[in-house]
């Protein structure tokens, strides 16, 4: 019988079977980092009990950490607290910790992929709903809680349903201008922020095949934000030259033999989804969210919904968010003012991203009453970046390049937007205090996000390029 | 706080909100704590008080209004999206609520609320609009959740409705058993696995 992607490695993940329930569902990787591991290993604690397998878990501190001075002690105490104690916890129960000033430490999903600890085939969870961000290696990948983290801690398994599954098949070819993360919040604005909850969902189509490794993490990262379990593209030769060499990637015959599995893996022709949604790559254009959902989202060209637009049953929440927002209905997004740019986060920090950027910035300069941040993802994306020169173009922009961490993406750590500001914002959410109590957030690209850095205010990048 | 759920009966506090994501339900930088206790006084904190501060609740906000109170928290659809912090669980625990009712819960929020003994109940968008009808007319109304029976029933309109719940979650909610003991009973089975891959 045809199978998917996500059948082929469910399979051989069950451990059992349960009778009218769940299955008991292996995992082979588990990401941990500070904020929603503490309570998992004083539940082992409680249980008298050891991490069942800690070579299988890497953690590092990401959440809480300051993009400013690194090396000092961190300022906050309950953040560094937090810092300390997953250190502890990684000492005593014996796991692989790349903690703050290790040339490894990152945004959890920003360090996975690049160590080569991702890969096809495989599952893997965190307490971290953008673990989805894995599936773009062809891996079930997903967010789990506490609870569960502690699950896999004690037994390397999870009870889990088999979700139903959809596949988005974007085809054709992007307009300049457009990139990845259009594609995604054009995804979530269609379908809404709850479009495919209950299903896993399998990216599929020439504009996908034609994507980077990045850019397709870019789209995995953010199908929680349309309530999906998770995402995932089919690994093809785009993937085995991205992990070729990476530092945990299988070497000499090993790799040989990972490779011709791996090639197994991609959805058979014929092989059935539950829902499947069909959309062109010409029809979408360079994106900006207007709401406090990632669901909200318009072409940087387009006007902020109507009254008369908006379901009668929806109004009173699109009219609280749009007065979060301060926005009117049937508004023009273009030229609105903005205070602050935010390039980062698990879903936009990649070299990738800097590198976008950078070419786009080089020669011009940041607008005067705006504050431009640039987080890199990880030590080895700023590494990377310095190596490339990558740094200068952003001082000379004026843009800021800060230490690796999630930074503004959650008003957890220092980088926060004060109440009331709009911040331009590559990561993934626009949720109300997501980026500080009473902060505005418009979700973009990063191009369109340099692009208002450069002007001050909501730009369509396509008249700059 | 009940560690199983059987049959809850009790008035219900009405939060006529879409897609209340876990941000709401609990801001980031409340998630510092390494303990899992003490988090129902900052449930919805942005929506409660004004400027952070308790000696200012927000009148307008439900959860401060002495109208409403009750065991069970009835929200509208697309309930806890977003993060898939588990503190957003157990503020609402904390809170005193052992049941949420909405047209449709987010994945994660809804793994994490029954691993904390909060049964989320999914009803129709119709008998959800039914419940938030009847609480608005009278807030001493009263909803029967029946476990056993997989239904919710108004008091004072007699209206009911069956919901859905897989026979091992229901199980587990009725006799307090755990996944995780579930888990570790199947050690052996589990090596035997890895064993053979
Ligand atoms: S960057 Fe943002 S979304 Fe990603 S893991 Fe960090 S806080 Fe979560």
């Amino acid at each position: 019988m045809a199978k998917t992607l996500f059948d082929k490695i469910w399979e051989k993940h069950v451990v059992k079977n349960i009778e009218g329930g769940p299955s008991v569902f292996y995992i082979d990787k588990h990401f941990i980092h500070e904020v929603t591991s503490p309570q998992a290993f004083k539940g082992l604690e409680k249980r008298g009990m050891q991490v069942f397998r800690p070579k299988q878990i890497v953690a590092t501190p990401d959440h809480n950490v300051p993009t400013l001075n690194q090396h000092l002690p961190i300022k906050e105490e309950l953040s560094r607290i937090q810092v300390q104690t997953l250190k502890e916890n990684c000492e005593k129960f014996g796991i692989e910790m790349y903690g703050l000033g290790h040339p490894f430490q990152g945004i959890v999903h920003v360090i996975g992929p690049e160590l080569g600890v991702t890969q096809p085939g495989m599952t893997m969870v965190c307490g971290d709903s953008h673990t989805s961000t894995h599936g773009a290696f062809g891996s079930i990948a997903f967010g789990i809680g506490t609870s569960e983290v502690e699950m896999v801690m004690a037994t390397q398994c999870l009870m889990q349903s088999k979700p139903k599954l959809m596949r988005i098949n974007v085809e054709g070819t992007l307009n300049a201008g457009v990139v990845s993360k259009d594609i995604i919040l054009y995804i979530i604005a269609l379908i809404s922020a709850s479009g495919a909850t209950g299903y896993f969902v399998e990216f599929a189509g020439s504009a996908i095949r034609s994507l980077s490794m990045e850019a397709r993490m870019t789209i995995c990262n953010m199908s929680i934000e349309m309530g999906a379990r998770g995402g995932m593209i089919a690994p093809d030769e785009v993937t085995f030259e991205y992990m070729k060499g990476r530092l945990f990637a299988p070497k000499g015959e090993e790799w040989e033999k990972a490779v011709a599995y791996w090639r197994t893996l991609p959805t058979d022709a014929g092989a059935s989804f539950d829902k499947e949604i069909d959309i062109k790559a010409e029809d979408i254009e360079p994106m900006i969210t207007y709401g406090t959902n990632p669901g909200m989202g318009i072409g940087v060209t387009g006007h902020v919904p109507a009254l008369n637009e908006i379901d009668e049953q929806e109004k009173p929440s699109f009219e609280k968010s749009l007065h979060y927002m301060g926005f009117e209905p049937g508004a023009e997004i273009k030229g609105k003012k903005v205070d602050y740019v935010f390039i980062g986060s698990c879903t936009n920090s990649r070299i990738e991203d800097l590198r976008m950027v950078a070419s786009f910035v080089k020669g011009k300069k940041k607008a005067d009453d705006v504050e431009v941040w640039i987080v890199p993802g990880s030590k080895q994306v700023e590494k990377q970046a310095i190596e490339e020169g990558i740094d200068k173009i952003f001082e000379e922009a004026g843009f800021q390049l800060r230490q690796p961490g999630c930074s503004a993406c959650l008003g957890m750590n220092e980088d926060k937007i004060p109440a009331g500001k709009y911040c331009i914002s590559t990561s993934n959410r626009n949720f109300e205090g997501r980026q500080g109590a009473g902060a505005r957030t418009l979700l973009a690209s990063p191009l369109t996000a340099a692009a208002a850095a450069v002007t001050g205010v909501v730009t369509d990048v396509r008249e700059l390029i | 706080m009940s560690k199983s759920i059987n049959i809850v009966t009790s008035t219900a506090v009405p939060l006529n909100i879409e897609n209340i994501d876990t941000d709401q339900i609990i801001p980031a930088r409340f998630l510092k704590a390494t303990s899992r206790d003490g988090f129902g006084k900052n449930l919805f904190r942005d929506w409660r008080y004004e400027n952070d501060d308790e000696a200012q609740p927000k009148a307008d906000f439900v959860l401060n209004n002495p109208t409403y109170s009750g065991q069970i928290l009835v929200a509208a659809k697309n309930f806890g999206c977003g993060s898939s912090r588990e503190h957003a669980a157990w503020s609402i625990k904390d809170a005193g609520f052992d049941v949420v009712i909405s047209s449709f819960f987010a994945d994660i929020f809804k793994n994490n609320a029954l691993n904390n003994f909060i049964l989320p109940v999914t009803v129709s968008d119709a008998f959800l609009a039914q419940i938030f009808k009847a609480i608005e007319a009278d807030a001493k109304t009263t909803l029967e959740v029946n476990l056993p029976e997989q239904f919710v029933k108004i008091s004072t309109t007699g209206e009911q409705e069956s919901f859905d719940i897989n026979s091992y979650k229901k199980t587990c909610l009725i006799n307090g058993f755990d996944d995780i003991d579930y888990l570790i009973n199947m050690k052996a089975e589990i090596e035997a696995y890895e064993a053979a891959r």
